[in-house]
C-alpha cells in the first residue's frame, strides 16, 4: 500500500537530481557533438572564449534537411572560420508555427533557411530581419539571376535574404500511361511544353482510355498551392498579381475562364480531400495520372520510400512538364527561391558571425558544395571565380531540367498580405469545386485577398 | 458562550485553512506559475490590438465586438456546438455500455479489452490520421470500397472532401479517441458499486437493470460528472484532428473555434483576436461546467 | 407468475443481453485495434506495398528498411551534458533513440509530479473546509476551459525567461499545473468516508500522516488512472513540445519524426516506424498502472 506512494517519493527526489543534470545540459554553449565522436568525454577543440556560436533553422530544403550533409558542411565552415553552427530541423507542416512562436517569445534563431514568401514578405515585412544588402556588391549583382535576386528585396531597397538555389515548380504526367493512352502526340518531349489545346486534348484521351479522374486540383490547405496557381494562371494567360506586386489580379477573365474549363473537364476533379503532398502520393501509386505539385525534387525521388528515381510505385515512368499555356512557349512558371536571412535578435556579434556564414555559403569557392546540398540549380552564375552553371552537367535529370529554367515567371509571392491570399485561394478553389458560380466567387475571394493587402 | 464557539470555530477554520494551503503548495506553485501567469496575460492581451513586429494597442472591447461580427466565428462556434452536442452523449452511454458489458468478465479479459480501447490515443494523432485519411480516400478508401460493392453508395463520396461528411467524419474519429478514459473509469466504478445494495435490490425483486439504474447509476455519479465535463471539454478544444485533416474546410464545414483561434494567431498574427476568441470559448465552457456542477449536486 | 418465474424471465433475458452485448464489443474492439495493427504492419512494408492502392493486409515481405531509416537519419549524442570544457556522454546513438528516451523523461516526470501534487490538492479540495476552497476550485475549472493554443505564447515567453525554454522542463511544467489530475483525484478523494479521517484524529495521527496512511491507499485507483492520463496526455501534446523544445537532441520522438520529413512527398513507412516505436513505451506504462485501478474504492462511492 505504501509502496506506490514510495515509489512516487523516490521518484520525485531522483526526478530533482536529474533536474541538476538538465539544468547543466541547457548551459550556454551546449552543442550538438558531430557524430564522428565516439569517446564518453571528448575535450573541446574550439577555444571557447574565442568560439561564437550561432543557430541555424532550416526547413527541409534538398540535404539542407539532412543531418549528416550538414554536418559535414558545418565542420567545414567552423574549421575554417571558428564559428559554431547549431543546426536544427524545421517541417513544412508547422515550422512557420515555431518560428512565429519564437519571434514572439524572443527565442528565434540567428540564421534562417527559406524562400522570400517567408523572409522577406512575412518576417521581414514585420521587421524582425537584419538588412543584409551590405553582402551584395555590383559584382554579386552581376553574377546572381536578376529576377531571384529582386525577389530578396522590400520596396524600400533592404534585402532580408541572400539567394542559394532556385528551382522552377512545374507538373508531371505518368508517361507509361499517357503512351497506352495514345496521348503522347500531344506533348513535345524534347522541351517538355504543351499547348492548352493539347493539354485538354491529352487530358481526354487518358480519361476515356483509363476511365477514371485523371488529375486532381488540391486544395484542402495552402500544401503545393503553387502548382493550382500555375495550372489556372497559364492555362489562358491569366496573371496573379500585378507587376509591382501590390495588387492580387486573380479575378480576371482568363483564370475565370481556365477555372470554369477546369470544373467542366472529364478528367480533372476539385479535391477538398487532399493537399498537394496527397496528389503527389496518389500519383505516385498510380491513382492519378497527371500531378500539378512537382518539381526537380520529385523527378528525382517521387516519394522519400527512395523507390527509384521518376519512376512510380508500379514503375511506371515519370515525365515532368511545363504548365499547359496558350502557345506552349509562354508558359511562367512559378519560381522557388531558397537562401539565407539573419534574424535581429539584437546581438551585433551574432549578426556579423550569420553575414560570415552566409558569404561562405553563397559566395564563395564552397556554394558549389551548399548548392549540392540543396539539390536544386544555383541562383549565380559564378561565385568568387567558380563557375557555377555545369555543376549538375554530371547528373542526367537535372541537366534535363534545365530545359525548364528559362521558363521561370515573376516572383510574385512577395506581394503584401501573402499569407491570407494563400489561403483565399484554397477557400475560393474549394467553393469553385462546389459548383457556386465561378466570377461571382473568384470575385468575392480576389477581393478577401486584396483587402488584407491593404487595397 | 455563543461567541466564544465563533471563535473557537474561526480557529478552527483557521487552522484548516493554514494546512490545507500547505497541501494545496506543490500544486499551487505549477498552477500558478505556468497557468494561471500565462491565463491573465492572455485575457489581458485580449484587450489589444496586438500582432507581430509592433507595440500593442489598448483597444477595450474592441476585439469582441469585432468577434460578434465575424461570419467565420459564428459558423465556428456552430460547428464546435455540433461536435460537443453529438461526441459528449454518444462518449458518455458508449463508455458506460462498453464498461458495463467487459466489466462482467475474467479479470484479465476485462484488462485486454480496457486497453484495446484506449489504443487510438496510444497510436498517436498523426498515424491515426494517417490511417483514418487512407480509409476516407476518395479513390481508394475502405469506406467507398465498402460502401460501392455492397451497393450502400453509388460511386465514390470524397468523404473529407464534401461538406456534407467532412464534419460527421471527423466526429466519428474523435470518438474513437475519447472513449478510452471513461472506460478505464466506469469500469472502475462499476467494480466498485457496494455490492450489498445491489443484492438488497435483488432481494427486493427488482431486475437488474432496474437495479442498474436505481442502484448503481447514482453511486457511479462523481464518475460521470467528471466524464460528463472533461469529454465536454475535449470536444470543445477539438483540434489536431483539424489541423491534420481538413483545416478547417472544405468550405469552412469542420472549422471550430480552436482551429479558428490557431488560424488567427498563428497564421494571420492577430494575437488579441485569437485571445477574445479564447476567452470567449473558456466562458461557454466554465458556464457548461457549472451547470453540470449544480445538476450532479442535486441529485 | 410468482416471484420465481419473474427472476427466471429476467435472469434469461439478461444473460442473451449480455451474449449479444460481448459479440459486438468483441467486433468493435477488433476495429478499434486496427489503426495500431496498420501502422506496426505498415512499419514493416515495402514502399511498394505502404504506397498500394488496394489494401494490403499483412506484408508479403516484412522488411526493416523503414526503421533503418528511422535509425540513420538523425543521431544525437546519448546524453550531451557540458561541464566547461568537457562533454559528458558524447557518444552518438540514433537521433530517434534519444528522443524516445527524451519523451519517456518528460512523461514520467510529468506523471510523478502530477500524481503526487494532485493527490494533496484533490484531497483537501474534497474533504478540508477552508477559506478560498470554492474560489481555488473555480479556478481551476476555468483553466481546465482555456483553450492551450492561447496561452503558448507567453509561456514560451516566461519559460525563455525563466532560462528554461528549449528544456524537457518547459513541457513538464505546465502538465504539471494544469488541473485535470486534481480535478479528477477530487472526485476520487470525495469517496472516502469522513468517518476515517474523524478516526485517525482522534487516534492523534497528524494532517501529513492521516494523507499517507488513510487517504493515498484509498484514493490509489484514482492516482492509477490519474498516472495513465497524465502519461498520455504528456505524450501526445504534440503542439506543446513542438513551440517548446528546439534542438535535435532535445526533441520528443513525434516532433522529431515529423522534423525527418521531406519538402512535399510524405514518407509514410518512416511515420509509420516512428509511430510503432513510440507507442510500445506507453502501452508498457499502461499494462503497469492499470493493476492499480482494478480493485479499491472508486471516486464518490458509499457517503456514510
Amino acid at each position: 500500500m505504501k509502496k506506490l506512494l514510495a515509489l512516487l517519493l523516490v521518484g520525485a527526489m531522483s526526478l530533482s537530481m536529474v533536474a541538476c543534470g538538465g539544468a547543466k545540459e541547457e548551459a550556454p554553449a551546449a552543442t550538438d557533438t558531430p557524430a564522428a565522436t565516439e569517446e564518453a568525454v571528448v575535450e573541446e577543440t574550439a577555444d571557447a572564449a574565442a568560439a561564437t556560436e550561432i543557430t541555424l533553422w532550416t526547413y527541409p530544403i534538398g540535404n539542407w534537411g539532412d543531418q549528416a550533409t550538414l554536418d559535414a558542411l558545418l565542420a567545414d565552415f567552423e574549421a575554417s572560420t571558428g564559428i559554431k553552427v547549431k543546426v536544427d530541423f524545421l517541417t513544412y507542416a508547422d515550422g512557420d508555427d515555431k518560428v512565429n512562436a519564437a519571434l514572439e517569445a524572443g527565442t528565434a534563431p540567428d540564421l534562417i533557411m527559406e524562400g522570400p514568401e517567408r523572409l522577406v514578405a512575412n518576417w521581414g515585412a514585420k521587421g524582425k530581419m537584419v538588412d543584409i544588402s551590405d553582402l551584395i556588391d555590383d559584382t554579386d549583382k552581376a553574377e546572381l539571376n536578376p529576377a531571384a535576386l529582386a525577389a530578396c528585396y522590400d520596396a524600400s531597397g533592404a534585402c532580408y535574404e541572400y539567394p542559394l538555389v532556385m528551382t522552377a515548380h512545374c507538373m508531371a504526367i505518368n508517361k507509361t500511361v499517357f503512351e497506352a493512352a495514345g496521348a503522347m502526340q500531344y506533348v513535345d518531349e524534347a522541351t517538355h511544353t504543351w499547348t492548352t489545346e493539347d493539354f485538354l486534348a491529352a487530358m481526354e484521351a487518358v480519361n476515356a482510355h483509363t476511365g477514371a479522374q485523371v488529375g486532381a486540383v488540391y486544395c484542402v490547405g495552402q500544401g503545393g498551392d503553387q502548382g493550382t496557381r500555375a495550372l489556372v494562371n497559364n492555362l489562358y494567360g491569366g496573371t496573379f498579381t500585378d507587376a509591382e506586386h501590390t495588387k492580387y489580379t486573380w479575378d480576371d477573365p482568363k483564370n475565370v475562364q481556365a477555372l470554369e474549363k477546369l470544373y467542366e473537364m472529364e478528367s480533372v476533379a476539385f479535391d477538398a480531400g487532399i493537399a498537394g503532398g496527397d496528389e503527389i502520393a496518389l500519383f505516385y501509386n498510380g491513382t492519378l495520372n497527371v500531378a500539378f505539385c512537382w518539381n526537380i525534387a520529385q523527378q528525382l525521388n517521387p516519394n522519400s520510400a527512395n523507390t527509384g528515381a521518376a519512376k512510380t510505385a508500379t514503375g511506371d515512368d515519370i515525365m515532368f512538364m511545363a504548365f499547359p499555356s496558350e502557345n506552349g512557349t509562354d508558359t511562367k512558371l512559378q519560381g522557388g527561391i531558397w537562401g539565407f536571412g539573419v534574424f535581429d535578435n539584437g546581438d551585433a556579434a551574432k549578426v556579423d558571425a550569420a553575414k560570415t556564414f552566409i558569404k561562405y555559403m553563397c559566395d564563395s569557392e564552397k556554394t558549389v558544395d551548399a548548392v549540392k546540398a540543396a539539390n536544386y540549380f544555383a541562383v549565380r552564375s559564378a561565385a568568387e571565380g567558380t563557375d557555377l552553371s555545369t555543376i549538375w552537367a554530371d547528373n542526367e535529370i537535372m541537366a534535363e531540367y534545365n530545359v525548364l529554367m528559362p521558363y521561370l515567371g515573376d516572383y510574385y509571392q512577395v506581394t503584401t498580405g501573402w499569407a491570407e491570399a494563400r489561403t483565399q485561394w484554397w477557400n475560393m478553389l474549394q467553393q469553385v469545386g462546389a459548383g457556386n458560380d465561378v466570377a461571382t466567387v473568384v470575385a468575392e475571394y480576389c477581393g478577401n485577398a486584396n483587402a488584407a493587402a491593404g487595397n | 458562550m455563543n461567541a466564544k464557539a465563533n471563535s473557537r470555530s474561526r480557529k478552527l477554520v483557521l487552522r484548516e485553512t493554514v494546512s490545507s494551503y500547505l497541501f494545496l503548495l506543490p500544486f499551487l506553485l505549477f498552477f500558478v506559475l505556468f497557468v494561471i501567469y500565462p491565463m491573465f496575460m492572455c485575457v489581458f492581451t485580449s484587450f489589444f490590438d496586438s500582432t507581430m513586429g509592433r507595440e500593442d494597442i489598448f483597444i477595450g472591447f474592441e476585439n469582441y465586438k469585432t468577434l460578434f461580427a465575424d461570419k467565420v466565428f459564428w459558423i465556428a462556434l456552430k460547428n464546435t456546438m455540433v461536435i460537443v452536442l453529438v461526441s459528449v452523449p454518444i462518449t458518455c452511454a458508449f463508455s458506460l455500455w462498453v464498461a458495463s458489458v467487459i466489466s462482467k468478465m475474467h479479470v484479465v479479459a476485462t484488462s485486454a479489452f480496457r486497453c484495446i480501447f484506449y489504443l487510438p490515443v496510444v497510436t498517436g494523432s498523426v498515424a491515426v490520421t494517417m490511417v483514418w485519411k487512407w480509409m476516407y480516400n476518395n479513390y481508394y478508401g475502405i469506406f467507398n470500397y465498402l460502401g460501392t460493392n455492397m451497393g450502400l453508395i453509388d460511386k465514390n463520396i470524397n468523404w473529407l472532401g464534401d461538406p456534407k461528411y467532412a464534419l460527421g467524419c471527423i466526429i466519428l474519429i474523435l470518438l474513437t479517441t475519447s472513449v478510452g478514459q471513461p472506460i478505464v473509469l466506469y469500469v472502475s466504478a462499476l467494480d466498485n458499486v457496494d455490492k450489498s445494495l445491489v443484492e438488497a435490490a435483488a432481494v427486493d425483486g427488482a431486475t437488474s437493470f432496474q437495479a442498474f439504474w436505481k442502484v448503481k447509476w447514482p453511486q457511479m455519479m462523481p464518475t460521470t460528472l467528471y466524464i460528463l465535463v472533461i469529454t465536454m471539454i475535449n470536444s470543445f478544444q477539438c483540434f489536431a484532428l483539424i489541423q491534420l485533416l481538413t483545416q478547417g474546410g472544405p468550405s469552412n464545414s469542420t472549422m471550430t473555434i480552436m482551429f479558428y483561434i490557431y488560424y488567427n494567431a498563428f497564421k494571420l498574427f492577430k494575437y488579441g483576436y485569437g485571445n477574445a476568441m479564447g476567452v470567449i470559448l473558456a466562458i461557454i465552457i466554465a458556464i457548461l461546467s457549472a451547470i453540470q456542477f449544480k445538476v450532479a449536486e442535486e441529485k | 407468475m410468482n416471484n420465481n418465474q419473474i427472476i427466471d424471465k429476467d435472469a434469461t433475458k439478461t444473460k442473451i443481453y449480455y451474449a449479444l452485448s460481448f459479440v459486438a464489443v468483441l467486433i468493435i474492439a477488433i476495429l478499434f485495434t486496427f489503426p495500431l495493427y496498420w501502422t506496426i504492419t505498415g512499419a514493416f512494408k515495402t514502399g511498394r506495398e505502404i504506397n498500394a492502392t488496394s489494401p494490403v493486409w499483412i506484408p508479403s515481405e516484412w522488411v526493416i528498411e523503414n526503421f533503418q531509416r528511422l535509425m540513420a537519419k538523425r543521431s544525437a549524442p546519448i546524453l550531451g551534458w557540458k561541464i566547461g570544457n568537457l562533454t559528458i556522454g558524447a557518444a552518438t546513438i540514433p537521433g530517434a533513440i534519444r528522443w524516445l528516451l527524451n519523451t519517456v523523461f518528460m512523461c514520467v516526470t510529468s506523471m510523478v509530479l502530477t500524481c503526487l501534487t494532485s493527490a494533496m490538492a484533490g484531497y483537501v479540495l474534497a474533504k478540508k473546509r477552508f477559506i478560498g476552497r470554492v474560489a481555488l476550485f473555480s479556478l481551476v475549472v476555468c483553466a481546465m476551459a482555456l483553450p492551450k493554443q492561447v496561452i503558448l505564447i507567453p509561456l514560451l515567453r516566461e519559460m525563455n525567461a525563466l532560462h528554461l525554454a528549449d528544456t524537457a522542463w518547459a513541457v513538464i511544467f505546465p502538465i504539471v499545473g494544469w488541473p485535470f489530475g486534481v480535478f479528477l483525484l477530487k472526485q476520487f478523494a470525495e469517496g472516502v468516508p469522513t468517518e476515517m479521517m474523524e478516526a485517525c484524529r482522534i487516534d492523534g495521527a497528524n494532517e501529513w500522516r492521516t494523507f499517507t496512511d488513510v487517504i493515498f491507499p484509498m484514493i490509489k485507483p484514482g492516482v492509477g488512472a490519474c498516472a495513465i492520463f497524465t502519461f498520455i496526455s504528456a505524450w501526445n501534446d504534440y503542439f506543446m513540445q513542438l513551440i517548446m523544445l528546439t534542438s535535435n537532441q532535445k526533441l520528443s520522438i513525434a516532433v522529431g519524426i515529423a522534423t525527418m520529413q521531406g519538402e512535399s512527398s510524405t514518407d509514410y513507412g518512416l511515420l509509420m516506424a516512428g509511430a510503432a516505436l513510440a507507442s510500445v513505451p506507453i502501452i508498457i506504462v499502461f499494462l503497469i498502472f492499470q493493476k492499480y485501478f482494478t480493485k479499491g474504492i472508486t471516486m464518490g462511492a458509499v457517503k456514510g
